[in-house]
């Protein structure tokens, strides 16, 4: 492998694809978004509205409620009458009449929705619209076949719902947090409070418009937007008779503790350095790929995103090689546009902290490579970013940075990578890369971690559960497994 | 410019088992599909795909008067629009080559000539020789062979090492494209090995299919392919040409195997010296998507020869 013989690839390249942007025309995004409670539209007591902008352009997009401990009460009480007097009451199959027209409405919109997602969050619209909206009513369309069947799924079992369920969702994939969240909630007959992440309101609100228009009952899902102290508000109420959070470990802990002794229950999905593991004898061009999209993906916002890379030593350098050549071909730039891999940064928040990771990667003295790719003015942006030479001991190998920055290894035995990859706080995910079944079996009954994929990486499927080990929190989400958090079991 | 060959035994050269995951090549060849490619980039896209063709007739009923047809087009692809380029090639029968040549003289076209008792390449060694070193002396620029796929899938990877490069041998200057049937091997992992052994036995070009068995070319298994040729360059720093053929008819289809071609080995391969598609119907459609280009409507197949 002479590193002289170069591809041309990427900024390189002769061939440069011309702008294919998304129309936004046909796309209404209000002035002013007020609080969804109790089936309308309802002005915050605060009377406070906050900014949510386009993290690719800076541009404001919208203003939106915060909501207050009055507003989130009201929600609260709104939740709890449409659980006494209406939902606990529908039969399952009444139930799953509305979640399918939420899926079906979400489908006929996915396009709208899309966009709005992109525009919001920043993520590339080629994922917003094959990933994000399409699972998004997919867990819709798979939590409502359970609902008339939660007999089956419990069998000998008394099932009943729990009540209101107060649930806090994060900005890396706003509607399809939601979706995971609102339909096993509504499916096992509670009502729902939730709060999307402030810098990613706008896809629940629209979200809000599709369940009104779905007719759901008045109260049955109520949304708040604010930030954290809306959140404190939802999660410390008297009346949730359920919690249910995806975010950050730190926030997640504060949950945990400020619930201590209030009979809540809790499901916590929190933050995650999933080791990705290449072997000898893996198919490496595939695998390449799955690295690719284990960490670049969604700007590697996600948690269960593969930012640890393990590879064999006699591999090293064949797959190093092949992952900067394919980083290069990667189209960073405007997140509507229908050929960009990865889009803008969340918020300018996350842009420093992955910033900062960064600079300590380079102090640490790990080998530093960057697509050569351009980037816009304007905007949050970080180029794809591949950290070699780094140690267990490294800080950016033990910390969560949520961005598109991977951190590679070696490893020699599979006894060392299996020790390596579960010594870490976090056990949402792995990934592991090998030809040879004995091998997946062997290492996926060992690894720590929630969810394992072999030969593949980042796949969701709502017929299976996903949630983590130790302080990737607890609780499972899709699948059978995901509606256990919803009921009460006699 | 051909390289010259060093190993000419089998026992020689090691040939590494690759595995191949299928799905996630098919999958990363869908994501190839996924861009847009619009506009001025799309025009630029058409031009190149019309000069990296093998303007082809293979067929048992073949005469002069049909070759002579299809070489004037080659020159002539539509004259209604300016500065089109030409095709690459024109690729015939053995039988057919010296006519071939003669009618592209004085132009930049090629003749390919496929070789090897094509289709099936069920013949001698003798045969297959004097096949190519018939094509050869009739004038062929160029020479597309077909590997014994009985052997290969017998494991008798050593024979089809030796085939390939006594035919390599036996072209002399005339380039070599090596036809690995893909339609025929049955999975990725020995598509993959069948192209090792084509380029490790001195192929300039290795190319999908003949276009007589299905399914000919696809982009998951040009995909493997141009991996192939990828890790050779990355080892050796030495180029080999890749050909899908057959099935590639529309222009959409042809730009999307340019954007693998761009992403997978870049500038350098997006030229005619080492990319071709082997298509007869393909040419048509991209001169229509470039009128409609250029007119901003699409206009009546009646208006562009079918030669």
């Amino acid at each position: 492998m002479k590193k002289e013989h170069k591809l041309k690839l990427g900024k390189q390249s002769i061939w440069q694809y011309a702008d294919a942007p998304e129309s936004t025309s046909h796309i209404q995004i209000k002035k002013k978004y007020d609080l969804f409670i109790d089936g309308k539209w309802v002005k915050p007591e605060s009377k406070k509205y906050f900014k949510t902008i386009n993290p690719a352009t800076e541009e404001v997009l919208s203003e939106v409620a915060l909501a207050g401990k009055k507003d989130v009460d009201k929600a609260v009480k709104a939740a709890r009458k449409a659980y006494r007097n209406v939902w606990s009451k529908l039969s399952g199959r009444e139930r799953a009449k509305y979640i399918y027209r939420i899926a079906r409405l979400l489908q006929e919109r996915a396009r709208e929705f899309s966009i709005i997602e992109s525009m919001d969050g920043g993520k590339a619209i080629r994922e917003s619209r094959d990933v994000d909206v399409p699972l998004a009513a997919a867990h819709f369309f798979y939590t409502a076949g359970w609902a008339d069947k939660l007999e089956y799924a419990f069998p000998n079992r008394k099932v009943r719902p729990l009540g209101v369920a107060g649930q806090v969702i994060p900005w890396n994939f706003p509607l399809l947090m939601a979706a995971w969240k609102i339909a096993p909630a509504l499916a096992c007959g509670n009502t729902v409070v939730l709060k999307p992440a402030e810098t990613t309101p706008l896809t629940a609100l629209k979200l809000a418009e599709l369940i009104q228009d779905a007719g759901l009952p008045e109260g049955v899902v109520n949304i708040v937007t604010g930030a954290g102290d809306t959140g404190a508000a939802i999660v410390n109420h008297d009346d949730i008779d359920k919690v249910a959070f995806t975010g950050s470990t730190a926030v997640g802990k504060l949950i945990q503790s400020s619930i201590v002794g209030t009979g809540k229950k809790l499901t916590l999905e929190l933050g995650g350095k999933a080791a990705n593991i290449i072997f000898e004898d893996a198919p490496i061009d595939q695998a390449v790929e799955g690295i690719i999209n284990g960490i670049y993906f969604n700007q590697g916002h996600v948690c269960c995103a593969g930012s640890r890379l393990f590879v064999e030593e006699p591999v090293y350098k064949e797959v190093i090689r092949k992952l900067q050549d394919r980083i290069e071909t990667l189209v960073v730039g405007n997140p509507l546009d229908k050929n960009t891999d990865i889009g803008a940064i969340n918020s300018k928040e996350q842009l420093k902290t992955i910033e900062n990771y960064i600079k300590i990667g380079k102090k640490e003295g790990a080998e530093f490579f960057q697509s050569a790719c351009n980037v816009p003015k304007k905007g949050f942006w970080v180029r794809p970013t591949l950290f070699t030479e780094v140690a267990q001991s490294s800080k950016i190998v033990q910390e969560e940075i949520f961005g598109p920055v991977l951190a590679v290894q070696t490893f020699r035995s599979v006894d060392e990578v299996i020790q390596k990859a579960n010594n870490t706080p976090y056990g949402l995910s792995a990934g592991v890369w090998t030809d040879k079944g004995s091998k997946i079996f062997n290492l996926t009954s060992k690894m720590r971690a929630g969810v394992v994929w072999a030969n593949t990486y980042n796949k969701f499927d709502p017929a299976s559960p996903f949630g983590g080990y130790k302080e990737s929190g607890f609780g499972r989400e899709g699948g059978l497994h995901g509606l256990r958090p919803y009921v009460r079991l006699n | 410019m051909t390289q010259p060959h060093e190993a000419l035994n089998f026992a020689t050269v090691k040939i590494k088992n690759i595995s191949i995951d299928q799905t996630a090549v098919v999958e990363k060849a869908a994501r190839f599909q996924k861009r847009s490619i619009k506009k001025e980039s799309k025009v630029w896209g058409l031009k190149l795909a019309l000069n990296m063709i093998d303007l082809t007739t293979l067929e048992g009923k073949d005469t002069p008067a049909k070759v002579k047809q299809m070489c004037y087009k080659a020159q002539h692809l539509h004259d209604a629009y300016p500065d089109l380029p030409t095709v690459a090639a024109v690729c015939v029968y053995p039988s057919m080559v010296g006519f071939a040549k003669n009618e592209v003289k004085g132009t930049n076209i090629k003749v390919a000539s496929v070789s090897t008792a094509f289709p099936a390449g069920q013949a001698p060694m003798s045969v297959k020789l004097d096949d190519t070193k018939f094509a050869v002396d009739q004038g062929a620029d160029e020479i597309d062979m077909v590997i014994s796929r009985g052997k290969f899938l017998q494991g008798e990877y050593n024979y089809v090492y030796d085939e390939i490069a006594k035919i390599k041998e036996a072209c002399g200057k005339a380039r070599l494209k090596v036809i690995l049937e893909t339609g025929e091997l049955g999975t990725f992992d020995k598509v993959r090995k069948a192209s090792d052994i084509a380029i490790q036995a001195g192929a300039d070009f290795i190319k999908t299919s003949t276009g007589k068995i299905k399914p000919a070319a696809t982009m998951p298994v040009t995909l493997v392919m141009l991996e192939a040729i990828r890790d050779h360059y990355y080892a050796t720093g030495k180029m080999v040409g890749m050909k899908p053929a057959g099935g590639i008819s529309n222009a959409k289809l042809a730009l999307q195997y340019l954007v693998m071609l761009n992403e997978t080995l870049g500038a350098d391969w997006m030229n005619n010296k080492w990319f071709r598609f082997g298509a007869s119907s393909l040419a048509n459609d991209v001169i229509l998507q470039l009128e409609k280009q250029r007119s901003g409507v699409y206009g009546s197949k009646d208006y562009i020869s079918i030669d």
